[in-house]
């Protein structure tokens, strides 16, 4: 079992997502994250969706997809060539007596405190799923009060390898 | 100029070809039907008993003449009632197009009168689905259905209209019928390599399903065949594409296909999957369905390359097209020794004995068959019968032979063959079905009779539902649960009360007598067939199981 970025654009028509993610369902194929949203092109919709399979797995994905009337295009995203990134937001408390060395651990990962509000402080990452894994990994130890992360967002490095309007 | 929803609705049905429309009207379709009531000189509207023999008919109209189908139902519980005839499509890869209404837009979510979700409900089960939400957007979105229900591989595709679209005004352009096979001459593989690997075979195998009949192939896979002598068998969906006795068909495989046909297949050193899909009804072993051949797969939708069983070569394209392309590098070819070892095994066939005295499947089957005609149309349900039906019937053409195979449907017969006895009313139609299919949709009995049907519905009457009885006298210990259900019914009462013609048979001689006087009558006939509940369909290769796990007895 391997991990997979993909990235669909799909017409941005109501209901495009209930679609792909029914696929999804239907064929037994992984969702580990997903995330939609706008592009260049009003009129398309960007799907980034991070599974999990073997080849098998990953060729119906892509033909499966393909076959969607609203899908335009699918794509495997290659980590060695793209950009992958996630969005993390967590929460800590300002009040406890290691904040600092905590503060230090947030520099070293180049994150970023973006709010501090009644004795609150929400730390912002945006990174690769790996090193969002280590940030909070480092943090443990630090009481998270809350916590999320965004799906998986990517794009290939250098020329547009794509012609959506084609 | 200036019409209404409903109006345009059907002003594109006609820019379309349409002239037939199955369904049932209701609240949501009111606006809808009073433009049917307006265009009925142009469009003729059959309506149904329920809507699921709706869908089945539009189903059988379709598989008929190739043509889209096309089936109309009310919101709520009239959309539902059509899930299991778009599923059978979908599964089978039936056009058709399926208009629903739905409450005015301003109610849509609200839980509102026979509300119902219904392109959620068949987002799965369709090619692809939408909802016009302004009647501005109502010609073009008709026009992209039909497009996309015949494109390519062809299947269902529902378009569901809120009321208050149906009766909003607004200008409507006529266009010209949409073309739908852009994408068939369009071949995607090296046709070359693979051309030389089938030159080079010494025990070339061609395996070919319903995309042989949804394209046309049956010529130009005959031309293959008999150019490069290679033996074919074919899948349920294909029935009819070659003709019954012809030297390189083998004849149906799979679970209840011919030994030799299987043995064949197991055998070969190349074979050749034609528009078909390796179901688990034929490589019932994905692991060893052709474990000693290089596979070479042909499909118009590439995802099924691949998807069941691993093919070594692939071919994406329209079959017919497909075919052609190949026949360019195809070397004359004998492969005696090949056929003769396949001869050998068709000397193991299983063949049942004829009686005189009672009811045999196989012989009902072929009497019907025989006395039908070359040019009949036969229709199934779903169970031991379809299987006899798929055995035994010794001349199908093409788009002849009426089955749900995918999605193994029971109740889908009598929808079905009313459906293509409308679009073929110059033909018998002769509907193979069991006590225990027709038990799920005879009430289409008052259908056939209102719009005087002459569908032959042939009941092969074992008095239990025999295919899960033969699984649970093979499998399970015949604990016979819930397969012997003492049902009293009086076939030839029932019929007669709907204002049908029934008959009862329990010898060859009588079922002759019968069936002939069925091809006479001007209305739907139903002939019940007395069936001994042993009778099994044979052979079997058990799920999962390769020919060498064939059950003969």
């Amino acid at each position: 079992m391997k991990k997979q970025c993909m990235v669909i654009l799909v017409e941005n028509n109501a209901g495009v997502l209930a679609r792909v993610s029914s696929l999804f369902m239907q064929r037994g194929f992984n969702i580990d994250s997903l995330t939609v949203s706008s592009t260049e092109n009003p009129k398309i919709s960007r799907i980034t969706v991070m599974t999990t399979g073997d080849q098998k797995n990953f060729s119906q994905i892509l033909k499966q997809t393909a076959k969607l009337i609203e899908t335009k295009m699918i794509f495997s995203v290659e980590p060695s060539f793209s950009l992958i990134r996630e969005l993390l937001l967590v929460k800590f408390s300002a009040k406890r007596d290691d904040a600092e060395a905590l503060k230090g651990i947030i520099e070293d990962f180049d994150a970023g405190i973006i709010d501090v509000t009644n004795g609150c402080f929400v730390v912002e990452l945006s990174a690769s799923s790996q090193k969002i894994d280590d940030f909070l990994e480092a943090t443990k130890g630090f009481e998270q009060i809350e916590m999320c992360r965004s799906g998986a967002i990517a794009m290939e490095k250098g020329i547009v390898a794509y012609d959506i309007n084609g | 100029m200036i019409l209404n929803g409903s109006e345009i609705l059907v002003n594109v049905l006609l820019e379309q070809g349409v002239d037939t429309v199955f369904g049932y009207p209701g609240g949501a379709v009111l606006n809808i039907y009073d433009a049917l009531y307006k265009y009925s000189d142009k469009i003729h509207h059959y309506m149904t008993a329920h809507e699921q023999g709706a869908a089945h008919a539009a189903d059988g109209y379709a598989r008929s003449t190739g043509k889209t189908g096309v089936v109309i139902a009310t919101s709520g519980p009239g959309a539902t009632n059509l899930v299991t005839g778009i599923a059978t499509a979908y599964m089978d890869s039936v056009p058709m197009v399926a208009i629903t209404g739905n409450v005015s837009t301003p109610l849509i979510g609200c839980d509102s009168f026979q509300e119902v979700y219904i392109t959620g409900i068949t987002m799965p089960i369709t090619k692809h689905n939408f909802v016009v939400r302004k009647v501005d957007d109502l010609a073009d979105t008709l026009r992209e259905a039909f497009r996309i229900a015949s494109s390519g591989r062809p299947g269902p595709v529902l378009v569901d209209v809120p009321k208050d679209v149906t009766a909003d005004r607004t200008t409507y352009t006529p266009a010209p019928k949409a073309d739908t096979h852009e994408r068939t001459t369009e071949v995607v593989g090296n046709v070359e390599e693979i051309a030389e690997l089938i030159n080079r075979a010494e025990r070339p195998f061609v395996y070919f399903g319903g995309g042989v009949r949804l394209s046309g192939a049956s010529e130009e896979l005959r031309k293959l065949l008999l150019t490069a002598d290679i033996p074919a068998a074919y899948t349920l969906m294909a029935a009819g594409a070659l003709r019954y006795g012809e030297k390189h068909n083998l004849g149906l495989m799979g679970m209840h296909g011919c030994y030799s046909a299987n043995c064949a297949a197991n055998r070969a050193d190349v074979m050749i999957a034609i528009g078909t899909r390796f179901s688990d009804r034929v490589a019932l072993n994905t692991n060893k369905f052709g474990h000693n051949a290089k596979i070479v797969h042909i499909d118009i939708d590439s995802g099924e390359i691949n998807k069941n069983v691993i093919a070594d070569y692939s071919i994406v394209g329209d079959v017919k097209a497909v075919l052609n392309r190949l026949m360019r590098y195809i070397k004359p070819a004998t492969h005696d020794e090949w056929f003769a070892k396949i001869e050998k095994w068709r000397e193991e066939d299983y063949r049942p004995e004829d009686s005189e005295t009672h009811l045999r499947p196989h012989q009902v089957i072929e009497t019907a068959c025989e006395i039908a005609g070359e040019d009949a149309i036969f229709v199934t349900d779903v169970g031991q019968h379809q299987m006899w039906a798929a055995q035994y019937l010794h001349h199908v053409k093409p788009l002849s032979f009426l089955t749900s195979g995918g999605l193994g449907t029971m109740g889908y017969g009598y929808g079905a063959a009313i459906g293509a006895q409308i679009a073929n009313p110059d033909v018998p139609v002769v509907h193979f079905t069991s006590d225990g299919s027709l038990h799920m949709n005879m009430n289409e009995i008052c259908t056939a009779v209102s719009y005087k049907v002459p569908v032959i519905t042939v009941i092969l009457n074992n008095a239990v539902l025999g295919m899960v009885r033969q699984w649970q006298g093979v499998f399970y210990g015949r604990r016979f649960s819930s397969s012997e259900p003492e049902r009293v019914t009086d076939y030839v009462k029932v019929a007669e009360a709907f204002g049908g013609t029934g008959y009862r048979c329990k010898t060859p001689a009588e079922f002759e007598a019968a069936m002939r006087k069925a091809l006479a009558a001007k209305g739907p006939v139903w002939i019940e067939c007395e069936i001994d509940r042993e009778e099994k369909v044979l052979p079997m290769i058990p799920a999962g199981g390769t020919v060498h796990d064939t059950i003969f007895n």
